[in-house]
């Protein structure tokens, strides 16, 4: 890959060091340009292109395919089948592990769910390839589709999420709930939804002998590069991916899916480099989705208002081959104090796609519920829903009772409120109006996230003409690691940031784990910052041990690095450039490694949570129910922020995802056929700019010494929970209706003039 | 059948044989003449990915055939900048952090610059809000957008008041 | 998408003979019918692209006093043209108010007129639906259905015209000018789609060959100018087609309405108009009560075709609502969200 042309200007860098600086994207003139290289924008040579094809039904099995009427059309160059393709070193349906997933690339003709792959049809054009799918006209032998939370005998999953219990309890929730003076019990329901990032999944597969290169959009480069050495049996180093820009990922990119191992599969059956780019509708089935979920909640309290218990039971669905169970009930065990709390889930199989990560998964569906449920015991108790989250307020993680590493929810709820004007609002719902004469509703919800650390690892360079490199398999989805992550780089080194070569987005780089779990920025952020120590420290070695250099005798923890120089720390009239240290000591370059890796102990002795809090207005007619949200502002506390522009930017998409998850996305499944009837984007509704009023972001400063040597807690996914609840809140409060099915539709609010 | 087409696009006349009429304007652009500014997100005219503007006048380039707009004068995204001098909607956005992973970028540009051209929103951020909505970002950088295109807006306002003065 | 002859006639009579064939359908933006091809909804033999014809994208006011609109014209050209909407207000409102300011850059009035339904069974190719294949059943009937029709519907078929341009339409008298075999006629663009009955197949009476080359507004559509609007009820703010939507136009003259008009979309196989809700108003005070009534009509032969009795109760409120807005006059300039429940959404709360 040639170099990326990246750079800061224009941008608005103040002087001094890269961390908290507002930078400008540093890839912002490549995307604006249109010059920022997606995988699909990859034409290689000779390149073929291929199409899939995908199953009507949900389950069952392919019986016939028209092979012939496919390969008859002009430009058609083979069709791959599962009578007809290129062997795999392992089945595919072996579990190597945890972070394996079973995928559909035409081992059988057995068909699982809507949409997984059947075929692919490999064509000299797009035209002749999308038609020659469509040829194939397949036939079926259908079995009766699973579908839905009731659709067979549940089950209590072995985990949920990765590895989590699929219980847990503190205290007595009964005895809890038959003490308390207030109870409530409600049922809330979500329903499936898909990741839908802009950019469909791709790939552009060219092998070279037993080399192979590709260019595919993907958060876990390593995890991707094991899977294919495994399913073809190659060795990783003969792999080469490049995947510099994600066209979003919100999870759905975590994993190398089926569909991009077929891309690979076609370009060896062909011989020649293949594209193979995901239609819209393909995207509902084989590259996940956040799994539908049905909880219940009941809550107690006592006389003044505390909880006595809270119980969170989450019903949600895996596919009928794989697991992953959406842990939403784990969203009860951070958040309020009880001396009482249960959570629990249980499972049906369906014929879905299998269930993945998506954006905040657990977090994002528990919270919505979770808050509806809170607001709906605050105003049984007849309490401000701000002021009974306070009287709840944990001062230690509930279900655990592990001290926080740092917790500033406290100021979230107090700054937020007043940015928002919460104090005026009125407790009953239904109270206000505005010129027009549309209802008006105030509501809010708690966000939480946990601070989690994955490993990697950076390699970092100083040369001898005083710039430094810092390399590292990290990965650009969108939230900035291009910008981020440098700054982070320029600090590790000493070097303002545009003297600091950084390399990311290929699987040659140091391993930098996954890009999720809102983890990426703190895990690739140490790595990079111990590596930037670790050369540092042996170009300090070189100067501290040579009697010609100022530094002579400082030793290693005698010096400082800044702006291209080393100084002594007692004496910073002393010091001497990068460039003098190596030219003396005749080397080009010097380099060292670093890691980054989550701390045991520190895990072990602290609960460790991003927080925020989010208020948010709506609109409602009150006569045709149409909602709007007019206003929305979130106060978050997430340790320390590397980039202030592109955090905002991260918790405002979060909100928005909030705000699309209480009042927009459905995926609308017919209950016969187990086919999604809304697979566009069309009817799919993710929100359009009309829907999004002004955002208010505020970051709350949190120095957190445990999470990690940067303080970072992660921003990616915390701005969806909270959000979602307060809108749904805002929708009750501004109507009197309390709907507990999400989206919140239309006619639910049609039922009172 | 073989179609002869002349096409000036982002300036530069472009002749060629089509050999099918199923191509697109976002494919032919894409994959025949490998202009990959332009996004295919949906493919359906429900994203606003492709947009593109066709004779001063922005569209979903996804549904429209290549063989229909014979004789065209297309601007795309890798026309918008003049080197390194980018257009005010770019800088904006740059400065906005009017968008995050990109993808949908170069069509909400091309929307934007459309847009001001048939100058039904002005700076009012309601209408730029409404006049924007075609064009879908998962990531959620809408607020950014909009400031954006107000202040590129704001800023050509300017630029002709002077230039009349 | 199937392989097609593409055949660019010069003439409208050339069109004409050239769509006149099995397999032929004509190509204007295309924004709806490359959408269904490239689903596989719809697969002709044979392209013929109008767009190149001349004199078909002209806005025309005629000396009757009646206005004439090609049949290429751009739906955004039509809606931002000055004097259109200030004569026409409430279809310039619901042009502006569907699709994307994209779509409305290339869609065309005819095809605008000449769209299929949205309903999910007909665009899903693996599911029966009569529209798409004659008698091969509805999978919409028992499936999916809280978006479907709730007037006009029958057991063949229950899905609805997506338009939001063609309610104010229908609503004012528009009249089509078609070109066919036999030449020219015209008909009124309340008979040019058909409810389905039992063959749901045929959205429109257009024989093969038909095209549609424009459509004209009679003097007397001038005449609501002052109280006429357009509402719509979306599931997201913008681009997203109706729930329900309603025209109303009054013309208001002492006090009392003199003439009313009504059109419905998103209930039925066709723009729907609502002529009994018409009758009720003629000659009364524009008071809520008569507003109310009016509604109970316009919906009284309503029943739902599956889970969407909700659409009738709002469809009477939007009826209201849209008589409510017209009455208190048509707004002197285009909201910013157009036919929206939030045209405005600014002003201050009251407790």
């Amino acid at each position: 890959m040639p170099e990326l042309n990246l750079t800061s200007a224009p941008a608005h860098l103040r002087h001094g060091s890269n961390i908290g600086q507002p930078l400008t994207r540093r890839d912002g003139v490549l995307k604006v340009k249109g010059q920022a290289t997606y995988a699909a924008d990859n034409h290689p040579s000779g390149m073929l292109f291929a199409v899939m094809a995908v199953s009507s039904i949900a389950r069952g099995r392919v019986t016939s395919l028209d092979v012939a009427a496919a390969r008859r059309h002009p430009g058609v160059v083979d069709v791959m089948t599962s009578d007809h393709k290129p062997p795999l070193a392992i089945d595919p349906e072996i579990k190597t592990n945890p972070f394996v997933f079973r995928m559909e690339v035409l081992q059988s003709d057995e068909v699982r769910y809507a949409n997984q792959p059947i075929a692919v049809v490999i064509a000299e054009t797009l035209e002749a390839a999308t038609e020659g799918a469509a040829l194939l006209a397949p036939r079926y032998e259908t079995l009766p589709a699973l579908i839905g939370l009731d659709a067979g005998d549940s089950f209590v999953p072995p985990v949920v999420g990765v590895g989590n219990p699929t219980e847990n309890h503190r205290g007595d929730v009964e005895a809890g709930l038959a003490s308390a003076e207030k109870r409530i019990e409600a049922v809330y329901e979500t329903p499936p939804q898909y990741h839908n990032a802009m950019e469909p999944h791709a790939i552009v597969a060219a092998w070279d002998g037993d080399n192979l290169s590709v260019d595919m959009p993907t958060q876990g480069l390593f995890l991707s590069r094991a899977r294919i050495a495994e399913l073809f049996g190659i060795a990783p180093d003969k792999i080469h991916i490049r995947s510099p820009f994600l066209g979003g990922g919100f999870g759905s990119k975590g994993l190398m899916a089926g569909p991009q191992v077929l891309g690979v599969m076609a370009a060896r059956l062909v011989g020649k480099p293949v594209k193979l780019v995901l239609r819209r509708e393909q995207m509902y089935g084989p590259v996940g989705h956040r799994a539908p979920t049905r909880q219940r909640l009941r809550m107690g309290t006592d006389g003044e208002g505390r909880l006595t218990a809270l119980d969170h039971h989450a019903r949600t669905v895996s596919s009928t081959f794989d697991d992953f169970y959406e842990p939403a009930a784990d969203a009860s065990h951070s958040l309020y104090a009880s001396p009482a709390i249960r959570t629990s889930h249980d499972a049906v199989r369906v014929n879905t796609g299998t269930p993945l990560f998506m954006r905040a998964p657990g977090e994002a569906t528990g919270s919505i519920a979770l808050e509806s449920a809170i607001d709906e015991m605050a105003w049984a108790c007849g309490i401000d829903p701000l002021a009974f989250r306070l009287k709840n307020y944990a001062e230690v993680e509930p279900i655990t009772g592990k001290p926080f590493s740092s917790k500033a929810l406290r100021a979230c709820y107090e700054q937020g409120a007043a940015r928002f004007g919460w104090a005026k609002r009125p407790l009953q719902p239904r109270q206000m109006r505005d010129d027009a004469g549309l209802l008006v509703g105030w509501g809010m919800g708690t966000a939480t996230f946990p601070a989690l650390m994955f490993q990697a690892e950076a390699r970092a360079a100083i040369r001898r003409d005083g710039t430094g490199a810092m390399e590292i398999g990290a990965h650009d989805m969108g939230q900035g690691a291009w910008t981020a992550l440098a700054q982070i780089a320029a600090d590790g080194l000493g070097l303002d940031i545009d003297r600091v070569a950084f390399k990311a987005g290929t699987s040659d780089l140091p391993d930098a784990g996954i890009a999720g779990g809102s983890a990426h920025t703190a895990t690739a952020g140490a790595a990079i910052h111990s590596a930037g120590a670790a050369v540092i420290a042996k170009l300090a070695d070189l100067a501290t041990a040579d009697e010609r250099s100022p530094l002579f005798g400082a030793g290693n923890t005698g010096v400082i690095a800044r702006d291209g120089k080393l100084f002594r720390r007692d004496d910073e009239s002393r010091g001497e450039s990068y460039t003098e240290i190596l030219a003396r000591a005749g080397l080009a370059e010097i380099e060292a490694r670093g890691m980054g890796a989550p701390n045991p102990a520190a895990m072990e002795e602290y609960a460790m949570h991003a927080h925020g809090a989010v208020f948010a207005e709506v609109k409602v007619d009150p006569e045709l129910g149409q909602i709007r949200v007019t206003r929305m502002v979130g106060a978050f506390a997430a340790g320390r922020i590397v980039n202030p522009h592109l955090v905002k930017s991260q918790l405002f998409g979060g909100m928005i995802w909030g705000m699309s998850f209480a009042l927009h996305e459905e995926a609308i499944t017919d209950r016969r056929s187990g086919r999604i009837m809304n697979a566009n984007l069309g009817e799919y509704h993710i929100p359009v700019n009309a829907d999004v009023p002004p955002l208010d972001v505020i970051t709350i400063e949190e120095h957190d010494p445990h999470v990690n040597a940067l303080g970072i807690k992660g921003v990616g996914e915390i701005g969806i929970t909270g959000s979602a609840g307060a809108v749904a809140n805002a929708v009750w409060h501004a109507t009197g209706v309390r709907v507990r099915r999400f989206p919140i539709r239309i006619e639910e609010l049609l039922t009172q003039r | 059948m073989n179609h002869s087409i002349s096409l000036t696009v982002n300036g530069a006349r472009r002749d060629f044989v089509l050999d099918d009429p199923r191509v697109t304007l976002l494919d032919l652009l894409r994959e025949r003449l490998h202009l990959t500014g332009t996004k295919k997100g949906c493919d359906r005219g429900q994203c606003g990915a492709c947009t593109i503007l066709v004779d001063g006048k922005r569209i979903n380039s996804c549904l429209a055939l290549a063989i229909s707009h014979d004789g065209a004068d297309i601007l795309t995204i890798e026309g918008v900048a003049h080197g390194d001098q980018l257009h005010p909607v770019q800088a904006a956005l740059i400065a906005h952090d009017g968008f995050q992973c990109g993808f949908c970028t170069p069509g909400h540009i091309m929307s934007a610059i459309g847009m001001m051209r048939e100058g039904q929103a002005g700076n009012d951020p309601e209408r730029v809000r409404e006049c924007m909505s075609g064009n879908l970002c998962r990531c959620g950088a809408y607020a950014g957008i909009v400031d954006a295109v107000l202040e590129a807006q704001a800023g050509m306002d300017e630029s002709n008041q002077r230039r009349s003065a | 998408m199937k392989p097609f002859d593409y055949v660019r006639p010069a003439t409208v009579a050339e069109a004409v003979a050239a769509a006149a064939q099995p397999g032929a359908v004509y190509l204007a933006a295309g924004t709806n019918l490359l959408d269904l091809m490239k689903g596989n909804v719809s697969r002709p033999d044979r392209l013929v692209d109008v767009t190149h014809l001349g004199g078909l994208d002209r806005i025309e006011h005629l000396a009757d006093g009646a206005l004439r609109i090609g049949a290429l014209v751009r739906n955004a050209d039509l809606a931002h043209d000055p004097e259109f909407a200030s004569a026409y207000p409430a279809i310039a409102e619901a042009l502006l108010s569907g699709a994307s300011a994209q779509l409305r850059n290339t869609a065309t009035v005819g095809g605008n007129l000449l769209q299929r339904t949205r309903c999910a069974y007909f665009y899903d190719t693996a599911s029966r639906c009569n529209k798409r294949e004659a008698g091969s059943g509805c999978d919409a009937r028992d499936g999916e259905n809280r978006s479907h029709a709730v007037l006009g519907w029958s057991d063949s078929c229950i899905a609805t015209h997506p338009s939001d341009f063609c309610v104010p339409l229908v609503a004012l008298d528009a009249v089509v000018e078609i070109e066919g075999g036999n030449g020219r006629r015209e008909i009124a663009l309340d008979e040019l789609h058909r409810l389905p009955g039992d063959t749901p197949e045929r959205d429109t009476t257009l024989e093969p060959g038909d095209l549609i080359v424009a459509v004209r507004l009679p003097p007397a559509a001038r005449g609501f100018a002052a109280h006429a609007r357009y509402l719509k009820v979306r599931e997201r703010t913008s681009y997203a087609f109706a729930v329900v939507s309603a025209a109303a136009a009054l013309l208001i003259e002492n006090g009392k309405i003199k003439q009313a008009r009504l059109g419905l979309g998103g209930v039925a196989a066709k723009p729907w108009r609502a002529r009994a809700a018409e009758d009720v108003l003629k000659d009364v005070a524009p008071t809520a009560d008569a507003f109310q009534e009016a509604a109970w009509r316009a919906l009284s032969d309503a029943k739902p075709s599956g889970d969407n009795a909700f659409k009738i109760e709002l469809a009477r409120r939007i009826v209201v609502r849209a008589l409510t807005l017209a009455a208190a006059g048509t707004p002197a300039r285009m909201p910013a969200l157009p036919a929206s429940p939030f045209a405005s959404t600014s002003g201050a709360l009251h407790a």
